[in-house]
């Protein structure tokens, strides 16, 4: 299972995955927060747009991509052979 | 005995929360029965330490692998639980709601910046230092990179980092225990390091493994019960979370009415008044600029500190600890989205005069016979002055101190004293449970990497162990000796011992795993420089009356090492030979979960 090919392509998606990955940490990090005032002009549940971001949105969108994150490598893994035996 | 144990850890915790909740109503009816709210607070916190203790004693140890990772069979929930009480400080649960209260929008960097750092977490690290096999991470800069030099230098970063935020938590189990326990400060604190060593001593990480798994369940009942039933009882809404939208569009026109922003004419020493508007980012430069810097420190920061790094050490396989670092996220989420509710909610019950919890607005006289103002008063954590000698109390003549937004909102919406009991049992398993995590840390990282393994490799187990137990009494004591001199507010402490992981941790873990060029003469340089040049910058502008650069103040410091510490060790690397073909076969192999670890549980 473990032959040399098969580890580049596992390290190649992996790496595409965690830039990936990142992008989307990078917008809800900073990109969004950045437009906060601007963001405020809308309205969202009730909350300015910028307030909201800053106090729930990004919040949510980091626990949801860890959790998608989390199970798209695992599939990565089991496509290449590299997931541990007994998962 | 100890499968089975694993095997019913849903049964076992289950009872425990059942068992809290049958305790907490045992005191409501107590209360009812004319039991006096003081011994109501002595009770609630006695028993939850004595649990918690219990605990640490039922899991103590003599194996190696048990003492420094639990002997990694943590399933990913239960990891993710414990890691949340770790993460979770006495400045998340005392602090955080009032940060938010008195900063407004730019303090949500820090709720940012603090749930985000686990995206890196999660992409970056655990998974791959999980692979690696080691027991500290020192263990992995020491292995990685090869040399004791390395190690040694991972060790004192660590140990900075750790000890600063460590004396702020032994700090907030001894203001707890002083007041529930109604003992002197100074006692309080040894009273409360006492607790945390009966939880950590005889089981190193698998007792604070379990200790922390009942102290989240305990403190997230304890934030988020009060928070419930204020927004019910005041008719905010049945969810507060989802419910708060227009109380922030309300506080910003009271506001505008009320005159936010004028500054006090008197000043109480330790105390604020709201001069900061709810919901108002600029859009300049500058204040975009120290949004996303803080973010970016708290971030990097979570990624590089070894007490959260090391929880991910403990899971059964490498699957599970990817899995863990999302559940920890979503444990840890439930505070940091209930806060800024809290925050908002109380804020907008002193301001808006249709309520009828609002004092803004109202006669001193009138203020001054709440019972809540008295009693917060006489312990100074309130104060009300008249500065514009009208004889009505003006926003900016309102001072009282962070913490209360969590501490007092039980009673300023007329809950029963029952809840403030469980406020504070909250609060102390809070601070518990992440100063037994970062003692944990610094007494492993010293008795493992710097005892057996620079000092004395030839060691046999039982002194390793009694070693590592020694070290975290002399580190704890040494904690709350420097707490009890009460050097720092919480939460400045809590911001440096962040930057100062990520300005000497951050890159040299990172790139071990992401670059194989990386060397041991690169690792070297970017923990030194990194955290010589974050510690340069934090001394210039905190002591030495520089001018921040670009509004970057001392607790952004982190801003300065991690630049110097990328450069300095991509520099130093690409100068130096590249790592010999045994060390970067060792890098391929903690990229693929399968197979065995580098390091096998004997090491």
């Amino acid at each position: 299972m473990n032959d040399p090919s098969q580890r580049v392509v596992h390290w190649q998606r992996t790496k595409s995955l965690m830039i990936t990955t990142l992008i989307l940490w990078f917008i809800f990090s900073f990109a969004i927060h950045w437009f906060a005032g601007a963001l405020n002009a809308l309205s969202f549940l009730g909350f300015p747009l910028g307030y909201y971001m800053a106090a729930q949105g990004s919040e949510v969108v980091f626990v949801i991509l860890i959790f998608w994150f989390a199970q798209k490598q695992h599939k990565i893994d089991e496509q290449t052979g590299f997931a541990e035996e007994g998962n | 005995m100890k499968g089975e144990f694993i095997d019913n850890l849903p049964k076992v915790y289950g009872l425990y929360t059942g068992g809290f909740v049958i305790f907490i109503l045992l005191m409501a009816v107590l209360e009812q029965l004319g039991v006096a709210a003081d011994t109501i607070g002595i009770l609630f916190v006695l028993f939850t330490v004595v649990v918690y203790a219990g605990i640490g004693w039922l899991s103590r140890t003599m194996q190696v692998d048990a003492y420094y990772v639990a002997g990694r069979q943590v399933p990913a929930v239960f990891n993710g639980m414990a890691t949340a009480a770790d993460w979770m400080s006495g400045a998340s649960f005392v602090a955080l709601a009032g940060g938010v209260y008195f900063g407004g929008h730019a303090y949500l960097a820090f709720v940012v910046g603090w749930t985000g750092g686990y995206v890196l977490v999660a992409s970056l690290m655990a998974p791959y230092l999980r692979k690696f096999g080691c027991y500290t991470v020192p263990d992995f800069i020491g292995t990685r990179y090869g040399g004791n030099l390395a190690r040694f230098f991972a060790v004192v970063v660590l140990a900075v980092a750790s000890f600063t935020y460590v004396t702020a938590q032994i700090n907030a189990t001894g203001t707890i225990a002083a007041r529930a326990l109604q003992i002197p400060f100074e006692v309080g604190v040894w009273f409360g390091l006492l607790g945390i060593l009966l939880c950590s001593m005889l089981g190193g990480m698998r007792a604070v493994t379990w200790t922390q798994v009942a102290q989240y369940i305990v403190l997230i009942i304890a934030y988020l019960v009060p928070v419930f039933w204020m927004s019910n009882a005041q008719e905010f809404g049945a969810v507060p979370q989802f419910a708060y939208g227009d109380a922030v569009v309300r506080i910003g026109e009271l506001e505008q009415a009320l005159g936010v922003g004028t500054p006090p004419v008197e000043s109480v020493a330790g105390l604020r008044t709201l001069t900061t508007l709810h919901n108002a980012p600029q859009s300049d430069f500058i204040y975009n600029w120290r949004f996303v810097t803080l973010v970016l420190c708290m971030m990097a920061g979570t990624a590089s500190l070894p007490h959260i790094l090391m929880r991910y050490f403990t899971t059964p396989s490498v699957a599970a600890a990817r899995k863990s670092v999302a559940w920890s996220l979503f444990f840890i989420f439930l505070l940091y989205f209930t806060a800024p509710a809290l925050a908002t909610f109380t804020k907008l019950q002193l301001l808006d005069p249709n309520l009828a919890t609002s004092v803004i607005g109202k006669t001193i006289g009138e203020v001054n016979a709440l019972e809540w103002i008295q009693k917060w008063s006489n312990v100074g954590m309130l104060a009300v002055t008249d500065g514009n000698g009208d004889g009505i109390l003006q926003i900016n003549e309102f001072f009282m101190r962070p913490d209360i937004v969590v501490l007092a909102t039980p009673e300023i919406a007329g809950l029963p004293y029952v809840i403030s009991g469980l406020v504070a049992a909250g609060g102390m398993a809070a601070a518990m449970s992440t100063a037994d995590g970062l003692l944990l840390a610094i007494a492993n990282a010293l008795s493992h990497d710097l005892y057996y393994k620079i000092i004395d490799p030839k060691a046999d187990t039982k002194h390793r162990l009694i070693v590592a137990r020694v070290l975290l009494i002399v580190i704890g004591a040494a904690g709350a000796l420097v707490a009890s001199l009460k050097l720092t507010g919480i939460l400045g402490a809590v911001a440096w011992a962040f930057c100062f992981a990520c300005s000497g941790l951050f890159f040299p873990i990172v790139l071990g795993i992401w670059w194989k060029r990386a060397n041991r003469a690169g690792a070297i340089a970017g923990m030194v420089c990194g955290f010589i040049a974050g510690t340069w910058y934090l001394y210039m502008v905190r002591f030495a009356d520089m001018d921040p650069w670009l509004g970057m103040d001392h607790l952004r410091f982190g801003m300065i090492g991690m630049p110097v510490s990328l450069v300095a060790m991509v520099a130093v690397s690409l100068m130096t030979p590249a790592p010999d073909a045994e060390t970067q076969a060792m890098v391929d192999e903690i990229r693929v979960p399968r197979g065995k670890a580098v390091l096998d549980s004997t090491h």
